[in-house]
């Protein structure tokens, strides 16, 4: 790829830099059944989860692309050409010092190990397919916290993730979680027993380096009665001129009581297909909010759901997209309230620019018996330029007259007036745009941890750099 | 103060917008610690010489001058002249969901009088004393950019900012519209405040006399039609106010 090329794909995208490729062991191009039963050979998997990988397998070849979203770009994924998995290195450390240097050079320019040292409870890093380091704050674990890289969790707590795997999200779901299914690896594994709130974030975040890389990392949260935690999510890659797959699943189980926040924050490069299954389970007055954001990626078909299964439980789901040129981000957001007295709040957010287009897709649903839910619904897009592209598909399923539903939608244009307001105070007319695209986010920006919100204005600002013919 | 460079010259200034002319050759100085006001009715072109002035990017100069303290400004952007000194108080304030007002005056400052100012206890106190002479409570800092405010709230907002941002220029346009006789005493203890005494000089754009009562203008310019037809002391807002415009035509 040229310089020019490389500018071309990138924007200023500031992570698309690349190490050279680092890996132990790295798979062929192409999935089947052998490389399936690979994997879990490597990794000294029990019987069990080998016979789920491969049924997992065997959907995933019958099953169908989803019937919705950007079907061209889907279509455009060539599964043959992804390598399914790549080990750079052979151990997860618990020091930074462990770690292989190149790869540590990376986590150093992302910023991790600082974070951690600041404002973290725990750290775990995935580079290609699997964790490189894993920490987590000693007082937590006297609590009996449990926060491991999943294929550790498996190894270590093979009844708990049999217990809980596929039980919220079945690999028959959808394409892509049969996928997942199939070859995972890396990915969180969190356990907080009961009562046990933690105060500061955990966070796991996963870094693609080759070209043609498939990530399909695996998450699995459950909060026990009473107990509390922040997850926080970050992902990034190089800019290539191929393709890249990052296909994972996330599992929460919050029980009676608990309160799990699963914080994101997507900025992967323009290459990569970013198709994930987020959803939780909120039990009797258990609480489960996905704040979401999806800056990167070309393609990124995501909807947390939180299945409201016991009574007087609540979902939030705030999510922002910005879909620059040559982005589709097509996100939003899944309820379904089963029991009574349960509560859902979704905000979503998105920009479109460049000839970016934005969707937002969004289902709440109300069960017959599920007696006075409310649910409330806002989505707001906003459209910088003449060229980008905005669409809204919101489904609400009522079956229980007694349900309080709220739905507001807005689509608002950047107006010269604004911009000129701004510009007489002072700010250049980048500088005003940033302004204005991270007030609009601000509904957002302030569910985050401050180093995170702070992070994210700055991408913004970085973003509309350039921007003006 | 005639041998000063003025703060203010406009050089027969003629301006368009969409190849309509508005403006027909405009002269007018304003030296330091000067107050004018331009008085006309609507369609007159006070506002296209105000946003003129300030750097729209609609208006089209056709002909003439815009002179700051001696530098021309017509190359410059609304931004860069923000920064040389040019502060327009606007008719219609526009808001920007979720931007904070403490946030937005703090950037405002720093891009304007430079990081220094923006710091500290120093930006604190003259933060705290602005907003004391506007009556703006302190729950202000935390709400949006002229979002929901009232009318009112909007232009006390405006001059809080021609307080804090210490321009060279102040141009008012239609500040005193939408006001109670209150707002129009607090908007111009304000305006007094920041110009009296100091280097600045002042343009207020205005259709009535009421605020020239409380801001007292050197000269008040009559412009009809684009053209300033007829300038003088600050009793000639008297006789507009009696005799209205007509007589002038």
């Amino acid at each position: 790829m040229t310089m020019e090329e490389a500018r071309g794909a990138v924007g200023d995208y500031s992570v698309g830099w690349h190490d050279p490729e680092h890996s132990t062991i790295r798979f062929d191009s192409g999935l089947s059944e052998e490389v399936v039963r690979k994997i879990s050979e490597i990794k000294n998997e029990p019987a069990w989860m080998t016979e789920i990988r491969v049924k997992a397998y065997h959907h995933f070849t019958k099953r169908d692309m989803p019937g919705f979203g950007d079907r061209a770009a889907l279509e455009g994924i060539k599964f043959d050409e992804v390598c399914y998995y790549l080990r750079s290195s052979d151990a997860t450390e618990k020091d930074w010092d462990d770690v292989p240097d190149d790869i540590r050079n990376t986590f150093d320019r992302l910023g991790i190990p600082e974070a951690e040292q600041k404002w973290l409870s725990g750290v775990t890093a995935q580079y290609e397919s699997e964790a490189v380091y894993h920490s987590i704050r000693e007082d937590l674990e006297a609590q009996g916290v449990l926060f491991l890289d999943m294929d550790s969790g498996l190894k270590q707590y093979p009844d708990i993730v049999k217990k809980y795997f596929c039980s919220v999200i079945p690999y028959q779901d959808n394409k892509f979680s049969a996928l997942n299914t199939a070859v995972w690896s890396g990915g969180s594994f969190i356990y907080v027993p009961k009562g046990v709130k933690v105060e500061m974030p955990v966070q796991a975040y996963f870094r693609i380096n080759a070209k043609n890389m498939g990530q399909f990392e695996r998450t699995l949260i459950i909060a026990d009665e009473g107990s509390s935690i922040h997850y926080v999510e970050g992902c990034t890659a190089p800019t290539y001129s191929t393709d890249s797959l990052h296909s994972a699943v996330v599992e929460l189980v919050a029980l009676d009581g608990a309160h799990i926040r699963y914080s994101t924050i997507q900025n992967w490069s323009a290459n990569v297909y970013n198709l994930v299954t987020k959803r939780g389970i909120a039990h009797r007055d258990a609480s489960i909010e996905w704040i979401d954001g999806n800056i990167g990626s070309k393609l990124t078909m995501k909807y947390p759901s939180v299945i409201l299964k016991g009574e007087g439980a609540h979902a939030e789901v705030i999510s922002i997209a910005y879909a620059g040129k040559g982005q589709h981000q097509d996100a939003g957001a899944k309820v379904h309230h089963l029991a009574s007295n349960t509560t859902s709040k979704i905000l979503s957010k998105s920009i479109s620019k460049d000839g970016g287009r934005g969707s937002y897709r969004g289902m709440v649903t109300v069960a017959s018996k599920a007696e006075n839910c409310k649910l409330n619904v806002v989505c707001d897009a906003l459209i910088l330029d003449d060229q980008s592209q905005t669409d809204t598909y919101p489904t609400m399923e009522v079956a229980n007259a007694s349900a309080r539903c709220e739905h507001e939608a807005s689509v608002s244009k950047v107006s010269d007036d604004q911009v000129f307001y701004l510009m007489s105070r002072g700010h250049s007319e980048e500088e005003a745009l940033a302004m204005i695209v991270n007030g609009f986010f601000e509904p957002f920006t302030r569910e985050l941890p401050m180093e995170y919100a702070v992070e994210l204005n700055k991408l913004m600002a970085l973003e509309m750099e350039g921007s003006i013919g | 103060m005639t041998d000063e460079t003025p703060v203010l010259s406009l050089k027969d200034l003629h301006v368009g917008i969409d190849g309509n002319n508005i403006l027909h050759g405009i002269n007018l100085n304003i030296a330091p610690g000067e107050i004018h006001a331009i008085m006309g009715r609507n369609g007159s072109g006070k506002t296209t010489a105000a946003a003129t002035i300030m750097g729209h990017p609609d208006y089209e100069i056709n002909s003439g001058a815009i002179l700051l303290n001696g530098e021309d400004l017509l190359e410059l952007e609304a931004w860069e002249r923000a920064r040389k000194g040019v502060f327009l108080s606007f008719q219609y304030p526009q808001s920007v969901p979720g931007l904070q007002v403490g946030h937005f005056l703090r950037k405002s400052v720093a891009s304007i009088r430079g990081d220094e100012a923006a710091k500290g206890p120093a930006f604190r106190d003259a933060l705290k004393s602005a907003m004391e002479e506007v009556s703006i409570p302190r729950s202000f800092l935390s709400r949006y950019v002229n979002d929901g405010f009232s009318g009112g709230e909007k232009k006390r907002f405006e001059i809080l900012q021609l307080m804090l941002l210490k321009p060279r220029l102040a141009i008012l346009d239609e500040t005193d519209s939408g006001l109670d006789i209150d707002g129009i005493r607090v908007v111009s203890r304000g305006i007094n405040a920041a110009i009296r005494g100091s280097e600045s000089g002042a343009l207020i754009i205005t259709h009535y006399s009421r605020i020239l009562e409380h801001v007292k203008p050197d000269y008040v310019h009559v412009l009809i039609k684009g053209k300033i037809v007829k300038s003088g002391g600050p009793e000639l807002a008297l006789e507009l106010e009696e005799k209205g415009y007509e007589w002038l035509q």
